[in-house]
């Protein structure tokens, strides 16, 4: 199988070819520069492995929730890319890919993803690893304030990303005994994303570019007027 | 080199996404515009009572992909006749713009073909162009939408001299702030120049901003005050209700004469001093029947010709990108992997081709 991957939801900017279980990476953090980074990694590892686009399976993406502006980014080069090689896209989620990172690099088994979401909240979410090494949700993504996430059941869950630098002594607070550690300069790596897009591509969760769309979580992004037009 | 065909036949699709509308459509060198899908959010933002930078990004980002399908199906063609890829770079709403460009440049990468960032204002002085009877340059453009009121000196492609601009509101700007206030729907500017054509024209005189110093510069948003001052003056509370509708259409009137008047003196002021033959009217407001008119009636006196797109080429559309991508992409230009937006573009600093 053939995956490639691409992420561009946080600070970290990162593409990912996945071939027959041999992953080959391009990452960089450099807030900003997603949208001048992103087709060259791809380029890049394209022309290593000496293949094209058609020879793909799926492009994965990082579908949010994260920046609004770096998850389009993702979602605007996964349409295009897909679109015009007439390929499936496996949208997957950010908090997940987090997770999976945690759980790659420092054998975390209980995972609590955050991102700072602004506006004095965060995205949260909680992830298991399944008998495949691979992490499985535990309930809803959310946006919430630090003081109000959704607890996990049980105890030695482990935090994972940037969420975990702004607010850590409230999650903590918040979390009270389930909490046993964090790494919070992590971020979403596109290394995830494929293996995550790959169980998920093989599972059928694969949509036509069309459905290649963000999940923000907020959705309240403007005030109504009280009034319109008198 | 005689027998050499320089450039062959190209077909290059266009996305324009800096505002509140998603515009697709697809040129061809040989046989003109193929076709044109545009998605308005009007309604979207109508709510808000103004465009919702953050809701336009998500909507784009919905929309561009199944306009471009719907078009491809539409004109029968097939992916693999694209040539290139346009699409608006800046200036405009920078999230918006990024979703079409993210989209554009990696169609252009995945099909292999070259890609161009657009001047969204070179869009609408090109606009003309895509008429069969079509400016020729040199010219002078007044580009009048709900963003820009700007006189430009036109050369050639990218050859563009900034003669003068507004220095507050855009004239677009403040016949929908004025609608606002008037109480009419959002977006207001086309309601108000509608409610202008029952207006009685002798009833209120409303000044014409700057036209009585030289200079080339706009400033509308005095207009938008003396409109209010005027509306609070002239209408009771216990008139009826159809004495207040014809006030506030005496009132669209005066308003919309003033900035007619005034768009009209410094375009006669303009092809003057650059003897120009030609002036070319593009933009949102260059739609308004009266600035047509009167325009066409001053310019005569003139000796210049006046030239304007079709109706719906004159607010934002894919077609007017389409069309001045391959005027691009037919002179070399290319963009690097790497793609970018700008909120802001100065027009002058283009390159000519």
């Amino acid at each position: 199988m053939k995956i490639l991957a691409i992420e561009t939801a946080t600070e970290a900017c990162s593409a990912a070819l996945l071939i027959d279980g041999a992953i080959s990476l391009r990452y960089q953090v450099q807030p900003r520069m997603h949208s001048q980074l992103i087709l060259p990694m791809m380029e890049e590892l394209l022309n290593e492995a000496g293949i094209g686009l058609s020879a793909l399976d799926a492009i994965a993406f990082g579908r949010g929730p994260g920046a609004f502006t770096g998850v389009r980014i993702a979602v605007g080069v996964a349409q295009g890319a897909a679109f015009a090689a007439d390929l499936p896209v496996v949208p997957v989620s950010t908090l997940a890919a987090l997770a999976q990172r945690g759980y790659r690099e420092f054998g975390f088994r209980q995972l609590l993803p955050a991102y700072d979401a602004r506006m004095q909240e965060v995205y949260w979410g909680g992830y298991v690893v399944d008998g495949q090494g691979l992490v499985r949700s535990v309930f809803d993504e959310e946006v919430s304030t630090p003081e109000s996430v959704t607890l996990p059941d049980g105890l030695n869950w482990q935090g994972v990303g940037a969420g975990w630098d702004s607010y850590r002594s409230v999650l903590e607070a918040r979390l009270g005994n389930a909490f046993s550690g964090c790494e919070p300069g992590l971020f979403c790596s596109a290394e995830d994303v494929a293996l995550l897009g790959a169980a998920l591509f093989n599972e059928g969760e694969s949509v036509a570019a069309e459905q290649a769309l963000p999940v923000y979580l907020r959705d309240k992004v403007a005030a109504k007027p009280k009034q319109v037009n008198q | 080199m005689p027998g050499v065909r320089l450039k062959k036949q190209m077909r290059v699709l266009g996305i324009e996404t800096s505002c509140d509308e998603t515009g697709i459509a697809l040129y061809d060198s040989d046989q003109g515009l193929l076709g044109h899908k545009l998605h308005s959010q009007v309604d979207l933002h109508a709510v808000y009572g103004g465009v919702v930078p953050e809701l336009a990004s998500r909507d784009h980002v919905r929309k561009t992909l199944p306009l471009i399908a719907s078009l491809l199906a539409e004109t029968g063609l097939s992916k693999s006749d694209i040539d290139g890829v346009a699409y608006t770079a800046g200036p405009g709403l920078v999230g918006a713009l990024l979703v079409g460009a993210a989209i554009g440049r990696t169609l252009a990468w995945a099909w292999q073909v070259p890609a161009v960032g657009v001047h969204h204002m070179e869009g609408h002085l090109l606009a003309p162009m895509l008429e069969a009877d079509s400016p020729e340059f040199p010219f002078v453009a007044l580009l009048v939408s709900g963003g820009h009121t700007q006189l430009v000196e036109v050369k050639g492609i990218g050859q563009y001299r900034l003669l003068g601009e507004s220095l507050d509101d855009a004239a677009g700007e403040a016949f929908d702030k004025t609608a606002k206030m008037m109480g009419l729907p959002y977006p207001g500017g086309p309601e108000l120049a509608a409610l202008a054509l029952k207006g009685d024209p002798k009833r209120f005189h409303f000044p014409r901003p700057m036209t009585d110093r030289p200079g080339l510069d706009f400033s509308f948003s005095g207009l938008k005050t003396f409109a209010l001052n005027t509306t609070q003056r002239e209408i009771a509370e216990n008139d009826s209700a159809e004495t207040v509708l014809q006030t506030k259409a005496d009132i669209a009137r005066a308003f919309e004469e003033a900035v007619v008047d005034t768009l009209v003196i410094k375009c006669r002021r303009a092809v003057r001093e650059c003897g120009a033959g030609t002036l070319v009217l593009a933009g949102g407001v260059s739609a308004n029947r009266h600035l047509r008119e009167k325009m066409q009636s001053a310019m005569k006196k003139e000796g210049a010709r006046v030239y304007y797109p079709r109706t719906e080429f004159c607010t934002d559309n894919g077609a007017m990108i389409a069309y001045a991508g391959w005027q691009r992409l037919r002179a070399g230009a290319t963009e690097p992997m790497g793609f970018s937006a700008k909120a802001r573009w100065p027009m002058d600093s283009l390159s000519g081709i």
